[in-house]
């Protein structure tokens, strides 16, 4: 029984050093050199309204703004409540139908040829913020028809909004999708 | 894969393999109790520590000893854990006033995280309020990983001495490993994440609006809060405008770098690594995945040291890199080919069900190689949406024991055990004598080495087999088919092995599943912990037997090539029978285009 004290001690004094001194250390240093990322990469609409975080996608399906991945968040797509995918092994009946759906309509909105999985395919956390160059392509046709710009001026944007690879070979290169629509609504 | 996923996956072996040699030296110094340049600092804190818990630093332990006192006190911490959890409404910091879990939830919990499993029944968004993350689960992080790293350097001892009974302190191993090697890598990472967008703060959760408003049906509830049904049993739904979305917040960074360091693999929210404010961009995404391979990779090095011969260490090390690149080669062939069911509708790419855009896919396929050939069980892909034959990689690797690299302390152990294996069966086979390191390995090395190796598959089968009979288990499958067979069996694996990743679809949160893998979790942590400090204590025991030609050299390429084949082998008489229904099967269905 000799070895009661230190089990219990050993308890308090790691839960104040590992639970207590290091988050609190680690927050305040966090805080002073990187404010904006400890707190969320927020972002603000042209009226300087807190819109969300850049980091967290949210869900968009109306004609004039750039769709994202589906995301099977409970509830409504992109609920950042409720983080996670949908889980669906990959011979699921459901999960077929859901991406033969999903491949419909696009369709609908005049998109031939091969789709991009991402666009058709649930991301992990339900909260990815982004979609391929690829992605924002073939959604352009639509997007300048809903808003009567010029096809070309809009690729324009897209491009500029599509982030490369981090430090040149990292990740692939990507679209924003919430930071895009933000300056679509911006333009007027 | 293209010049770029070449240059990002090669650049990262270069990196962690340059690490292992400077970090595993540093960590023989810590447990030897040298000098090191942290001793300035942190010698003031130790002593302190040793004070108020009444532990003299040079008094040593025998194996009973050292394991009773790992035992308790993995004991005292399972009971605060569990009154933290039953107890969380009444705690601070609980902006969100999340209530308390029920206490099967909360032991299954406890249990899990005490033994380094974090496998996950709960929703860390809606269900742990900041206290709970940040003073109970996060300390276990810490505590868990210094306990394996303990009892594996306690048979490293084993090995190195020679006719005695001492072990080392328990105590003083376990302050050590958290004070010098876990805190303050700890502390740098956390502050390299935060500079990439994982979030640190205290605040509330932030409401912000939705630039398009989402409309939705959902389920109406009746007044104790169950779904409502019609005449027809279906559910009753509402239609629902949402303006505004709630952003949940919290102090991650200091958690989710332990997480991955202590293989752990606990997240914050409920998609783990993959949620963006967990690991927002690529670079921090390799550096998680170089996290949870750092310390057990260059714990190699430091049991080369300890046992004064550093190839030994490095053989070791070549079977962990071998298995690990092989796994890695097969993943990334059958994720990139994507599902043929999908290509047939016109769907082009690789399968990108249950993954994020911003890794690439080596990046991806490689974390997920990484978290279940350790103990971690982070995830940035959902297992479960993974390819059949991608998706038994995995669930291979966590069979395989979870040698490759291996948890924290858990993974060298194990491996040590395979070794000792593989010693004497190349010794029947040759008529050597079997030594491993100068010590004879005989009847009770055998016993407690064959404990550690099979405890974790021998409970898997039999709890996947209670499974598959109980039908509260069969109900919570989310996939139909051979599918559901393989969660099953991945639930079991991953809490048997103390992994905590999951073929996630898999209703975890209802009593059979609890109550059953807090047995298995418990089982499969303590029993292959004390058969090793059992060894331990023998080998210690032991005299030196120097090398001679009767000797089979163990840190030649031979050896090393020998030692994978037994690992290859054992996992694949123990498994063959369960993978071929669960993921083989599913594969060929799916190849048959149903």
């Amino acid at each position: 029984m000799k070895e009661i004290r230190p089990a219990i001690m050993m308890l308090v004094l790691f839960t104040v050093i590992c639970g207590g001194i290091y988050p609190a250390v680690v927050t305040g240093i966090a805080n002073a050199f990187f404010p904006k990322q400890a707190k969320g990469s927020m972002v603000a609409d042209a009226g300087n309204r807190q819109v969300g975080s850049s980091l967290i996608g949210q869900p968009f399906s109306d004609n004039k703004y750039f769709w994202g991945r589906p995301s099977a968040t409970t509830d409504f797509g992109y609920n950042p409540m409720a983080s996670g995918g949908s889980n669906s092994g990959p011979t699921n009946p459901d999960f077929i139908k859901a991406v033969a759906d999903r491949v419909k309509a696009l369709r609908d909105t005049g998109v031939t040829g091969g789709i991009p999985a991402d666009l058709v395919e649930a991301s992990a956390s339900g909260l990815d913020p982004h979609i391929t160059p690829e992605s924002a392509a073939l959604q352009i046709p639509r997007v300048a028809k809903a808003r009567s710009l010029d096809p070309a001026a809009l690729g324009r944007m897209v491009a500029e909004h599509t982030e490369g690879r981090q430090l040149g070979f990292l990740g692939e290169p990507r679209v924003n999708v919430l930071a895009l629509n933000l300056a679509l609504d911006a333009l007027k | 894969m293209n010049s770029y996923e070449w240059l990002e996956t090669i650049l990262f072996f270069v990196v962690l393999l340059a690490l292992v040699k400077p970090l595993g030296a540093f960590m023989a110094k810590v447990y030897q109790g040298e000098r090191t340049f942290l001793s300035p600092v942190l010698v003031p804190c130790e002593n302190l520590v040793y004070r108020l818990c009444g532990v003299k630093r040079d008094e040593e332990m025998g194996w009973q000893r050292y394991a009773w006192a790992m035992v308790l006190f993995n004991l005292v911490l399972f009971a605060a854990l569990f009154a933290m959890l039953m107890l969380q409404h009444l705690l601070p910091l609980n902006p969100q006033k999340v209530p308390a879990f029920g206490w099967q939830l909360a032991l299954n919990t406890a249990i899990s995280f005490v033994t380094n499993t974090n496998w996950q029944a709960y929703s860390g968004e809606t269900a742990a309020s900041y206290f709970t993350q940040m003073v109970g689960l996060a300390v276990h992080n810490f505590v868990s990983a210094a306990t394996g790293m303990a009892v594996v350097i306690a048979l490293i001892r084993g090995f190195a001495r020679r006719r005695t009974s001492l072990l080392g302190n328990f105590w003083v191993d376990m302050t050590r490993g958290t004070l010098y090697i876990l805190l303050p890598i700890s502390v740098v990472g956390a502050l390299f994440l935060v500079s990439q967008g994982v979030i640190q703060n205290f605040g509330d959760y932030k409401t912000v609006p939705l630039v398009q408003a989402v409309t939705y049906d959902k389920p109406k509830l009746d007044a104790k809060g169950n779904a409502l049904k019609d005449a027809k049993g279906n559910p009753v739904t509402e239609s629902v405008t949402a303006k505004e979305v709630t952003i949940p917040m919290g102090p991650v960074a200091s958690q989710e770098v332990i997480k991955e360091l202590g293989t752990n693999g606990g997240g914050f929210f409920n998609a783990n690594s993959a949620h963006p404010f967990e690991n927002p961009t690529p670079l921090s995404h390799y550096f998680e995945i170089l996290l949870i391979l750092l310390i057990p990779g260059a714990l190699t090095y430091t049991f080369g040291v300890m046992v004064g011969n550093t190839r030994q260490g490095w053989a070791l090390l070549g079977v962990m890199l071998f298995i690990a690149l092989l796994s890695f080669g097969v993943l990334q062939g059958v994720e990139a080919s994507g599902n043929p069911l999908l290509a047939k509708l016109g769907v082009q790419g690789a399968n990108l069900e249950g993954k994020e855009l911003r890794f690439s896919l080596p990046g991806t396929n490689l974390f997920e190689v990484a978290t279940t050939g350790t103990s971690c069980g982070a995830v940035t892909a959902m297992h479960d949406s993974l390819t059949p034959l991608g998706g038994m990689i995995p669930l291979s690797l966590i069979l395989l024991g979870e040698v490759v690299f291996g948890g924290v302390g858990s993974g060298l152990y194990t491996m040590l055990a395979f070794a000792v294996i593989a010693v004497f069966v190349s010794g029947l086979m040759i008529g050597r004598t079997p030594e491993y390191l100068g010590k004879k390995i005989e009847v009770r090395e055998m016993w407690m080495s064959m404990v550690t190796i099979l405890a974790a598959g021998v409970v898997v089968l039999i709890t996947s087999g209670i499974a598959m009979i109980t039908p509260a288990a069969v109900s919570s499958m989310s996939n139909p088919g051979a599918h559901g067979l393989s969660q099953v069996l991945y639930a079991f694996a991953s809490m048997a092995n103390n992994n905590g990743s999951a073929f996630a679809g898999l209703n975890a949160n209802v009593d059979f599943f609890n109550l059953l893998g807090s047995l298995a979790m418990t089982v499969g942590r303590y029993l292959p912990a004390v058969a090793v400090l059992a060894m331990a204590g023998s080998l210690a025991g032991k005299k030196y037997v120097p090398p001679s030609l009767g000797t089979l050299p163990t840190d030649k390429a031979p050896f090393a090539i020998w030692l994978t084949l037994v690992i290859l082998i054992v996992g694949a008489l123990t498994f063959f029978p369960a993978l071929a229904l669960g993921p083989i099967v599913e594969h060929l269905t799916m190849l048959g285009g149903n």
